[in-house]
């Protein structure tokens, strides 16, 4: 069984880096969003260009194979890079990808009309984004956000095959020690669990917040967890087809 | 830095195995997650308690945790107590079985999305329950599906090198394991391009598809 000392020294520190991998990751992701997300909206083709394929690469690629590119073949291009962050640029450039559409997605969402009136007061690019078209893209972004950041926890279970220390492993290092596989296992998967949950309720909140702050009433919810539609591709997709519709 | 092709050009014959097993993986994977996920989508729609509440927490539960522990569960877990499986018929169960579980949702949409008068039709011609289904509902519920499914089919040959871990040959298996054999990396960035390779075309068919499909 899992002795107590094992618990204090490998696991719960764990559970830890899973969450600062988890924050880390998103940080970058959402900066990346933002970055490639506003620069895919540009005036200058090459700017859209560079946003796109930046897009169009990250979305293709695996999240495991880049991981394990940066860890192992990236220092022989001069580039050491500590696992734990090896593992957190692979995953925020990742999920940045399909960020990057969520936020293209709710900025062109927004009414034209809220833009020419923008141009009518004689506001710049910068004023008319800050003011009127990020203010109410926003509530739009915050569900595709949830989806993507739980996504997200759950890729943060691949750094341990890079040899970051985190909950999985953990479990791992317990499975090699005692053979004892199922409450370990079964722990795991119900940690992954409350954490999504945690996320799911921290973001119905910011999203009540952003819809009173454009003064939209709250949305009733059904449901304890979120609606998937998760990865970027599949949310512009789904609210074409299926899911818009229904 | 260091780039050797003739490394590349030793590792080509290991590729395409492991090119092989993973379009096997993901074939037969979406397979299990299309028709499982239907399955799902089906029971959550039972108007028995009993059925539908036990299929919404499991299917909410494996939607939301991490397919490589879900894969160490049915790996190291499941023989403990069930049957004992290879490391590639386990990555392709454990594949389909956590993806079935967005195709579940898909599927719902899609259901929800038919227009309550073709309900109501099939009932004022008095057609059975199975009839309704089969012949009035799904059909007008898939054809909407098919562009988000194909989206999933994508994230799923994304998903595909965790089976790696486990110790299936797939791509990510045979780049791994020759790279430690030669002490190189090559393998890996062959890899890397692969998928970028294989699932760029993947994503613009889909999105043909789209077009064709959505009026």
């Amino acid at each position: 069984m899992m002795s107590s000392e094992f618990f204090t020294t490998w696991f719960l520190p764990g559970i830890w880096i899973t969450v600062q991998v988890t924050v880390y990751a998103a940080a970058l992701g959402a900066a990346i969003s933002f970055g490639i997300g506003l620069a895919r909206g540009s005036q200058y083709w090459i700017v859209r260009f560079v946003a796109g394929a930046y897009f169009e690469i990250f979305r293709g690629m695996s999240a495991l194979v880049l991981m394990f590119w940066m860890f192992f073949a990236l220092p022989l291009f001069g580039w050491q890079l500590v696992p734990m962050w090896a593992g957190v640029s692979a995953l925020g450039l990742t999920y940045g990808a399909y960020g990057s559409e969520v936020v293209r997605g709710s900025l062109a969402a927004v009414t034209p009309a809220q833009k020419e009136a923008g141009i009518a007061l004689n506001f710049t690019r910068w004023q008319r984004l800050r003011l009127i078209e990020l203010p109410q893209a926003w509530p739009e972004m915050v569900p595709p956000f949830n989806n993507l950041l739980i996504e997200l926890l759950k890729g943060t279970a691949l750094v341990s095959v890079i040899t970051v220390a985190d909950m999985t492993f953990a479990g791992n290092l317990l499975r090699l020690g005692t053979n004892e596989t199922t409450p370990i296992y079964t722990l795991l998967l119900a940690l992954y669990f409350v954490l999504a949950f945690l996320i799911t309720r921290g973001m119905r909140l910011v999203e009540r917040r952003a819809k009173a702050g454009i003064g939209q009433g709250p949305v009733k919810t059904g449901g304890t967890t979120r609606k998937p539609g998760a990865r970027g591709e599949s949310v512009q997709a789904g609210s074409q087809s299926a899911g818009g519709m229904g | 830095m260091s780039w050797d092709w003739n490394v590349v050009d030793d590792f080509m014959p290991r590729f395409w195995d492991g090119v092989l097993v993973t379009l096997q993986a993901l074939a037969i994977g979406t397979l299990i997650a299309f028709a499982l996920g239907l399955v799902w989508a089906l029971a959550q729609r039972s108007t028995q308690v009993w059925v539908r509440w036990p299929v919404v927490a499991v299917t909410e539960f494996i939607r939301n945790t991490p397919l490589l522990v879900q894969l160490f569960f049915l790996f190291y877990v499941v023989p403990n107590f069930g049957p004992s499986m290879s490391p590639l018929t386990t990555g392709i169960v454990g594949l389909g079985l956590h993806y079935s579980t967005y195709t579940a949702e898909v599927y719902r949409a899609g259901i929800d999305g038919v227009p309550a008068g073709q309900w109501e039709a099939a009932t004022a011609l008095s057609l059975p329950k199975g009839r309704t289904w089969r012949a009035v509902i799904l059909p007008q519920a898939i054809r909407r599906v098919v562009p988000p499914l194909g989206n999933y089919v994508v994230a799923m040959l994304k998903d595909s090198p965790m089976i790696a871990t486990i110790g299936a040959f797939d791509m990510l298996g045979e780049a791994q394991a020759f790279s430690n054999e030669t002490f190189t990396t090559e393998a890996l960035t062959v890899v890397g391009v692969a998928f970028i390779v294989i699932a760029y075309p993947a994503s613009l068919l889909i999105r043909a598809l789209e077009r064709r499909l959505v009026r």
